[in-house]
C-alpha cells in the first residue's frame, strides 16, 4: 500500500499495464517526452521508449482514429484527450467507428481501446475545460464509460479497462486529481496523501467494469452519484445529519443496476447527482430504471440534482457547480416528499 | 495611412461575390474532358523508390500511362507483370463487371434494397490488388469490390452479405456491399465516409511499432478527401511515416456533386501531399498496368520503411452512384462514353491481343464462363435466401456483438424481443 494522487495512480496504472503487456501503447497531446499536461504519464516514455509512448498531433480524430487502427491490428492502445471538452471531433470515430466494428464485422475485428480524458468542472475551467460529456457516451451502444472517485478506483478501473475487449471510455474528474473535493470552495484543499481514500495497492489489481460501491450505507435515502459528486454527497449527507445510502456508481455503462436496485427499495427515496447538464443527461436514465424497478418501494419523487442547461460559466462557477448546499436542500426534499 | 484606414474610398469598393465552381457539362449539354490534360503513354518518368518527396513533386501533375493507343505497353512503368498475370487481371475485372451487373438486376427485382456498383473503375481495385502481399490489410470504400475479387473471396460470400441472407458473414446488421474479410485483407467497410482512411494510418503505425513488414492501404474518393479525416491521414503518416499507400479514386463525380466541389482543378488530389512532404503519384486509373506499376512502387517504398506515398487513380465513375440515384438529372448521358481515358477492361483486352497473348474467341469464352460461375453463385446465394425470402440470420443475433459479453441490460432486451 502507498499513498498516491489520482495522477499518480492513473500514472502507475499504464506503467504496470505497459510492463506486463508489450501491444499497450500510449499517444495523445503532450503525454510522450513532457508526460502530460497532467503528468498522467509521466515517465512512461523514458522507460518504454518513443515508439510505446509518444506525443501526436493536435488532430483528436486522428488520435483516436489511429488508435482504432492499432487496435485493429492488435495492439491495445490507451490514448488521451486533453479534455473531455475536446473530444467533439473525434466523436465520429468514436460513435460511428470504435463503438459499432465489432457489431458491424460480426466479430471478425474488434477494438480494445481506451480513450482517457479529464473532465468535470470546479476548477475555474469555463466553458471549454469543465465539461462532463458521460451522457453522450452512454447513449452509443459499443461503448464502455467508467468514471473514478479515488486513486484506488482509478488504477483499478483503467487496468480494467486497458485488458477489456471493448472501447471504453474513462472520465477523470480533474478536480479530484490531486485531492478529494465536496463542493466546498472555500476551504483549504485536501491532498489525497493525507486522506483514507488515497491508499493505492502497489501490486496490479482490477476494479472490474460494472460494480458500483456503496460508500455510505444508510436506511434514510439513496443518493446516487459519480465521480467528483460522490464527495459532494457525503459532505451533504454529514453536514444534513441524515443517514443516507451513498452509491459510487464508478461505471455508468454498463450500469450495476442490482446495487442501485436493492438500495432504492431498502429506502424508499431517491436522489441522484451529476455536474453535467440537466435535460437528457444520464441522470434520466438513472431516474427512469428506479421509476420502473423501485415504483412500489418509492415514497417519493426521484429527484435530481444537476448542473443548469446552460454552458459552463466561468465568473459563475459556483452558481453554477451542484455543491452541498444544494444538493443537502434536495435531500431535505426527497425525505419531505 | 497608418491608422489601419484603406487607402481607397469605400466608393471604389465593389460587392463581393462568391465563387460556385461548376462542371463543363450539364444535362442536355456536350461532354466536355477539355480540362483533363492526358500525357501520352510512356511519358512520365519513374523515380528511384528512395528520391526525396521535394526531388519529385512533377509526378503529381502528370498521369503515369504505360498503355498507349495501340494497346502497346510502353515507357519506364512498363513490364511489371507477365502475360499470364495480365489474363488474371482481365478476368478478375470481367468478373466484377459481370457481378455488378447481376446484382444490379437483383436490386431490379427486389431480391435486395440497395447495391454499389464499381462500372469503369475494375482496374484501381483489382490491380492494387496484386501488389499486396498475404497479411496486408486494405481499408477500402464501397467501391473498391475488386479488392475481393482479386485477392480470391468467393463470389458467394459476396452476394450473401448483399442478400443479407444466413450466409452473410455480417449476419445482415450492415448495408449491402459493406463486405468485411479479415482473411483477404479488407478491412470492415463503414458507411461514415473517410473515417478508414485515418484507421489504415493508424494500422500501419501499429505494423512498424511491432517491426512487422506487413503494410496497410487506404482508399478514399475524390469527394471524400473533403473530410477532416483525409486531413489527419496525411499529417498522421507524415509525420510517423508510416507504411501505407494511400490511395485516392478520383472518379470526378461525388454522387451528383463534380469534383471542383471538393476543390479538384486546383493543383490536383495528388499535390495535397506535397504539403506534408508525402510524395505522389499521379496514375492512368483506366490503365490496369499503370495501376499496378504505381501500385508495386508505393507498397515497395512502405516496405523499405520509406514511409507513405499518395495515389491518386484518374478515372471515371461509369455508372450511377448508387442504385437509388440516377445520373442523368447532372451530368450528359454520354459523358461516359467520351471519358477520354476509356474502358479499362476494353483496354487490357486490347494489350493483351495486340501482343498474342489474347483474342476475341478466348474474350468470348471468358465471358462465357464468367457468365456460368455468377450465375451459379446467384443461384446458390438465392438458394439461401434474398432480403425478403429464404433463411435469414436469427433476430437474436441482433444483439450479439454489441460487446464481447452481452451485459444485462441487453440479455434483458433479448428477452423482451421474444428471443
Amino acid at each position: 500500500m502507498a499513498r498516491m494522487t489520482m495522477i499518480e495512480a492513473i500514472q502507475n496504472a499504464h506503467e504496470l499495464a505497459m510492463e506486463a503487456d508489450e501491444r499497450v501503447v500510449v499517444m495523445g497531446q503532450d503525454v510522450g517526452f513532457f508526460g502530460g499536461v497532467f503528468r498522467c504519464t509521466a515517465g512512461l516514455q523514458k522507460r518504454f521508449g518513443p515508439t510505446r509512448c509518444f506525443d501526436a498531433p493536435i488532430s483528436e480524430l486522428g488520435i483516436v482514429g489511429t488508435a482504432i487502427g492499432m487496435a485493429v491490428y492488435g495492439l491495445r492502445p490507451c490514448v488521451e484527450i486533453q479534455f473531455a471538452d475536446y473530444m467533439y471531433p473525434a466523436y465520429d470515430q468514436i460513435v460511428s467507428e470504435a463503438a459499432r466494428l465489432r457489431y458491424r464485422s460480426a466479430g471478425e475485428f474488434t477494438c480494445p481501446l481506451v480513450i482517457r480524458m479529464p473532465t468535470g468542472g470546479g476548477i475555474y475551467g469555463a466553458q471549454t475545460h469543465s465539461q462532463s460529456p458521460e451522457a453522450l457516451f452512454t447513449h452509443v451502444a459499443g461503448l464502455k464509460t467508467v468514471i473514478p472517485s479515488n486513486p484506488a478506483d482509478a488504477k483499478g478501473l483503467l487496468l480494467a479497462a486497458i485488458a477489456d475487449p471493448d472501447p471504453v471510455i474513462m472520465l477523470e474528474p480533474k478536480r479530484l486529481y490531486n485531492g478529494p473535493f465536496d463542493g466546498h470552495h472555500d476551504r483549504p484543499v485536501v491532498p489525497w496523501k493525507t486522506h483514507e481514500m488515497g491508499e493505492v495497492p502497489d501490486e496490479a489489481y482490477t476494479v472490474p467494469l460494472g460494480q458500483a460501491a456503496i460508500r455510505r450505507e444508510g436506511s434514510a435515502l439513496t443518493i446516487l452519484a459519480y465521480g467528483t459528486m460522490v464527495h459532494v454527497a457525503l459532505a451533504a449527507v454529514a453536514e444534513q445529519g441524515v443517514d443516507a445510502e451513498v452509491i459510487d456508481l464508478r461505471t455508468l455503462m454498463p450500469l450495476d443496476k442490482p446495487t442501485i436496485v436493492a438500495s432504492v427499495r431498502k429506502t424508499g427515496r431517491c436522489l441522484i447527482v451529476h455536474e453535467a447538464t440537466l435535460t437528457c443527461g444520464f441522470g434520466a436514465e438513472l431516474a427512469a430504471i428506479v421509476q420502473r424497478e423501485c415504483f412500489y418501494h418509492l415514497e417519493a419523487p426521484i429527484e435530481r440534482v444537476a448542473g443548469w442547461d446552460t454552458p459552463y460559466p466561468h465568473a459563475g462557477e459556483w452558481d453554477y457547480f451542484p455543491g452541498p448546499d444544494r444538493v443537502g436542500a434536495a435531500i431535505r426534499s426527497v425525505l419531505e416528499g | 495611412m497608418t491608422d489601419g484606414t484603406p487607402t481607397s474610398g469605400s466608393r471604389e469598393r465593389r460587392p463581393l461575390s462568391l465563387t460556385i465552381p461548376e462542371p463543363d457539362a450539364r444535362p442536355g449539354g456536350p461532354p466536355d474532358f477539355s480540362h483533363v490534360a492526358i500525357p501520352r503513354a510512356g511519358a512520365i518518368r519513374r523515380p528511384e523508390i528512395d528520391e526525396e518527396p521535394e526531388a519529385m513533386r512533377d509526378l503529381a501533375f502528370g498521369i503515369i500511362r504505360v498503355l498507349d493507343r495501340h494497346g502497346a505497353a510502353v515507357g519506364p512503368w512498363a513490364g511489371s507483370l507477365k502475360p499470364d498475370e495480365l489474363r488474371e487481371g482481365l478476368r478478375h475485372m470481367m468478373t466484377l463487371r459481370a457481378y455488378d451487373a447481376r446484382m444490379i438486376l437483383a436490386q431490379r427485382q427486389g431480391k435486395t434494397s440497395f447495391y454499389v456498383q464499381n462500372l469503369g473503375e475494375e482496374a484501381v481495385s483489382c490491380a492494387f490488388q496484386r501488389v499486396l502481399a498475404p497479411g496486408d490489410m486494405n481499408f477500402p470504400t464501397y467501391r473498391q469490390a475488386g479488392l475481393l475479387i482479386a485477392a480470391g473471396y468467393p463470389l458467394l460470400k459476396m452476394m450473401c452479405q448483399v442478400y443479407s441472407n444466413d450466409g452473410d458473414a455480417a449476419r445482415g446488421r450492415q448495408l449491402p456491399v459493406f463486405y468485411s474479410s479479415k482473411e483477404h485483407g479488407f478491412f470492415s467497410i463503414s458507411g461514415n465516409l473517410a473515417t478508414q482512411y485515418v484507421q489504415a494510418v493508424g494500422w500501419a503505425m501499429a505494423s512498424a511499432i511491432m517491426r512487422d513488414t506487413r503494410i496497410a492501404a487506404a482508399w478514399i474518393g475524390d469527394g471524400a478527401t473533403a473530410e477532416s479525416d483525409f486531413h489527419a491521414a496525411l499529417v498522421f503518416a507524415s509525420t510517423y511515416k508510416a507504411p501505407v499507400v494511400l490511395n485516392i479514386v478520383n472518379n470526378q463525380w461525388a454522387i451528383s456533386t463534380f469534383q471542383g466541389i471538393a476543390r479538384g482543378g486546383a493543383g490536383t488530389f495528388a499535390a495535397r501531399g506535397h504539403g506534408f512532404g508525402i510524395p505522389a503519384l499521379r496514375v492512368d486509373g483506366n490503365d490496369y498496368l499503370a495501376v499496378h506499376a504505381a501500385g508495386c512502387w508505393a507498397a515497395e517504398r512502405a516496405r523499405r520503411n520509406l514511409g507513405p506515398t499518395l495515389v491518386e487513380y484518374v478515372t471515371y465513375r461509369a455508372g450511377g452512384h448508387s442504385t437509388s440515384d440516377d445520373p442523368s438529372g447532372y451530368r450528359p448521358k454520354q459523358e461516359s462514353e467520351n471519358w477520354p481515358l476509356g474502358d479499362p477492361i476494353l483496354r487490357l483486352k486490347g494489350h493483351l491481343t495486340a501482343i498474342g497473348e489474347w483474342s476475341d474467341e478466348r474474350h468470348v469464352q471468358a465471358e462465357a464462363e464468367i457468365a456460368q460461375a455468377v450465375g451459379e453463385a446467384q443461384k446458390a446465394a438465392e438458394a439461401i435466401g434474398t432480403l425478403q425470402n429464404g433463411r435469414h440470420p436469427s433476430p437474436r443475433e441482433m444483439f450479439e456483438d454489441v460487446y464481447a459479453e452481452m451485459p444485462p441490460h441487453l440479455i434483458e432486451q433479448r428477452r423482451q424481443a421474444g428471443y
